[in-house]
């Protein structure tokens, strides 16, 4: 079946012949010029990071519009969630934004918590703070890695993942799984942390604290990195809230707005941080605020293992976990942003509807702003720097 | 001035050659066997840098790379090597077949060339022509041609956007590049690259880059810069940047023909390197530090062992280059060239008018 068949390609005559234009695109045709062209981005290609697809609109290497394409790994992770059980759910939502796993098990626990009353001990809050701080520097480590690739310094890449490997090493000693945890669970988790876990999070403290200055050595002291990101890709702190973005993107813009701080869950509220802002919000302005926030998770996670108490670490286990009918939302900052569990229950074992609010898909909906006027070599920086997780859009 | 005696042009294989064999036959089988020895060094060379790169980057990146194939990974190009050729070779639809399979052929042949004109030792080197300088300029610009054809002819926007990229980036440094060739010429007086070698003859601080005070070293950076940018190597690799452009020009090239593409790349370097030798690091001459029994001791090693040795170190130096550096924009590029570089070029040229003029060279 072509394009045209499907409905969802435009024929537009030009000097006689018979042009297509993709969906999607705000095309005037009367104004079109000949020397512009239609390049497709993705779905493989190196800097989209996964399955991204972008239609560009170019004129020779001015980018005049962008389309992103979505759905190619859409695996209908909301409509599986209303055939499983509440505690079923749990491993669904490591699958949204796979660097976030933790933070995206705990959203969902939130909210089980809320509607059925369940408390949580002391030891598992701890735990809780402790592992999603650690996974915050996880995922930005991953980033800043890709980030430099993505510009051409390779070298970054392998720094950014040696650093990475202490922190996942740790998870995998806690919970088995290196990507998709499903750790967390109604009051708690579903094992104690290991004896080493403390030791481990110091040595990944202190290792940190060197690395990072090595990090800004490398890249973010570098004249050719500021060439490339400052200045590119502004978005404006009024564009930013229209569009729905969140975590650094939007602190990136130089709004301070962090569920951790606006709307504390878990034993946040405990622990001082600051929060980073931009401000002009550009490429280097988000970049900054991940390498702050990196600095900033390291305090919290100081501040934690040095008053981490005993105790047991999870309270009262249930057989099922039977919602009463209502509807319950919780929120967490996961690395990208504000994550939104919203369940419509009925009082049943499963829920109803169950709907995510990933920050990933409303980040991605600011690029077509931000490349608009940039060079195609600019669109990867500004890739880069949203910061945004297929699995997390397509869901 | 140098006892150039102490150099012979002619080597003992040629000479026992031209003994025995009659006038015509003997300058043929020496053509031969010298067009051989250049295919030796263009077929060795992208061994060895494959080998060199693999392992300088694993160390700059914290790792070991390589180390199953032979001892730490020496046969790794080898491997390499044979799975290449045993690719299967395929061709996009649409693709103009003849300048498709051309352009990886032209890319190799054009920097093959240039080295026939590399003073490797003081008597290996295919031909000294009086016109040495002019030659490398001209053999090395048609390297462009590969690259430009390839893009064009791949029917891929991506291929095609890398190869105006490239052929606009190779166009412009090939101006600084001749400029900085030209300063040289100005200094030493010769365009042969024979003569320029023995115009730096002496001890070290007779190199170009130190005998041509503060403005040596100077131009010796701008030269490493211009030619990095030429051989479209990172940060400066705008015709692959395999994270804008997929593989830029070589995007749709697999096998054999993107084996040549990788060869002629790995050739480039070691031209550009070898070119940076002679011009301003003394060549094939032993480094000379005025200390007699030392200076022996260093003299006894034979010229080509140095010229190697120093070729190797400029292209360490482009590696680090490569495994540290991001990737400006092409735009940036391209005012890096034609602000910076190129007026200072023409200082430069200047400084080394009023020096020549002022007998201080």
């Amino acid at each position: 079946m072509t394009e045209q068949q499907a409905g969802l390609a435009d024929d537009i005559l030009e000097n006689g012949v018979a042009m297509t234009v993709p969906p999607g695109f705000s095309i005037d045709r009367r104004e079109r010029h000949t020397d512009e062209y239609f390049l497709n981005m993705g779905p493989q290609h190196p800097s989209t990071h996964g399955v991204l697809r972008l239609m560009l609109r170019m004129d020779g290497e001015n980018v005049l519009e962008v389309v992103p394409h979505l759905g190619y790994i859409h695996r209908g992770l909301e409509k599986i969630g209303e055939n499983q059980t509440y505690l079923q759910n749990i491993h669904l939502t490591d699958r949204l934004d796979y660097l976030s796993s933790h933070m995206n098990n705990l959203a969902l626990c939130l909210a089980i918590e809320k509607a059925m009353g369940i408390g949580v001990p002391e030891r598992a809050e701890y735990i809780r703070v402790m592992v999603c701080e650690l996974q915050r520097i996880q995922s930005h480590l991953l980033w800043w890695g890709v980030l430099g690739m993505d510009l051409g310094a390779i070298t970054s890449f392998l720094y950014g993942f040696k650093e990475r490997e202490m922190i996942t090493d740790i998870f995998e000693e806690m919970c088995g799984a290196r990507l998709t945890m499903n750790f967390f669970r109604p009051g708690g988790s579903f094992a104690d942390v290991p004896d080493t876990f403390i030791p481990r999070v110091r040595a990944v403290i202190e290792k940190m604290k060197t690395a990072i200055d090595e990090y800004d050595t490398l890249l973010t002291n570098n004249v050719i990195m500021h060439l490339r990101t400052k200045g590119i890709g502004v978005l404006p702190a009024k564009t930013a809230l229209a569009h729905g973005c969140s975590g650094p993107v939007l602190r990136g813009s130089g709004v301070a707005l962090d569920v951790r701080r606006s709307d504390p869950y878990s034993i946040y509220h405990r622990f001082s941080f600051d929060i980073p802002v931009g401000t002009v919000g550009d490429c280097f302005d988000r970049y900054k605020v991940r390498m702050e926030e990196m600095r900033q998770s390291l305090r919290i996670l100081e501040a934690a293992a040095a008053s981490f108490p005993g105790g047991p670490y999870r309270s009262k286990k249930y057989a099922s976990y039977n919602l009463p009918a209502g509807s319950y939302y919780s929120q967490v900052e996961t690395a990208r942003g504000l994550l939104g569990v919203y369940i419509e229950a009925d009082g049943g074992p499963k829920p109803h509807r169950i709907k995510y609010r990933s920050p990933s898909f409303a980040n991605l909906s600011a690029l077509n702003d931000l490349a608009v006027g940039h060079k195609l070599a600019d669109l990867v920086p500004i890739i880069a720097t949203l910061d945004v997780l297929i699995p997390d859009i397509d869901r | 001035m140098i006892d150039t005696s102490r150099f012979p042009a002619t080597n003992a294989i040629g000479d026992f050659i031209r003994a025995t064999l009659p006038g015509p036959a003997a300058e043929l089988t020496n053509i031969v066997l010298a067009v051989l020895a250049i295919l030796t060094v263009v077929g060795l060379t992208p061994v060895a840098l494959i080998w060199m790169e693999r392992k300088v980057a694993a160390h700059f990146q914290a790792r070991l790379g390589p180390m199953r194939v032979g001892y730490h990974g020496l046969l790794q190009p080898l491997a390499d090597g044979i799975k290449l050729i045993f690719k299967e070779v395929m061709k996009p639809e649409g693709a103009d077949t003849f300048v498709f399979f051309l352009a990886p052929i032209l890319s190799a042949t054009a920097s093959f060339m240039v080295l026939t004109v590399i003073p490797f030792d003081h008597h290996l080197q295919v031909t000294d022509l009086a016109g040495g300088v002019l030659y490398v300029i001209a053999v090395a610009g048609l390297g462009i041609m590969g690259v430009l054809l390839a893009g064009w002819s791949s029917n891929n926007k991506y291929s095609l956007l890398g190869a105006m990229r490239s052929g606009a980036q190779m166009i412009s440094y090939e101006i600084s590049l001749a400029l900085l060739m030209l300063l040289i010429v100005l200094l030493s007086g010769t365009a042969s690259l024979r003569e320029i070698v023995f115009s730096q003859a002496g001890t070290v601080l007779d190199w170009w880059i130190f005998k041509f005070p503060l403005f040596g070293l100077v131009a010796f950076v701008l030269f490493l810069i211009s030619s990095t940018a030429e051989l479209n190597r990172a940060p400066f690799d705008m015709a692959e940047a395999e994270s804008e452009l997929t593989g830029g020009f070589t995007t749709e090239y697999s096998g054999i023909s993107f084996a040549m593409f990788f060869l002629a790349e790995f050739v480039n370097m070691f031209m550009a390197a070898s070119l940076t030798t002679t011009f301003f690091l003394g060549g094939f001459l032993a480094p000379q530090f005025g200390l007699a029994p030392l200076d022996r001791v260093l003299d006894a090693i034979p010229g080509f062992l140095w010229f190697f040795l120093k070729s190797y170190s400029v292209i360490f130096i482009y590696m680090w280059f490569r495994w540290t550096f991001p990737r400006p924009r092409v735009d940036q590029l391209m005012n890096l060239e034609w602000k910076v570089l190129v007026p200072a070029n023409f200082f430069l040229l200047l400084v080394a008018g009023l020096f020549v003029a002022m007998g201080l060279v």
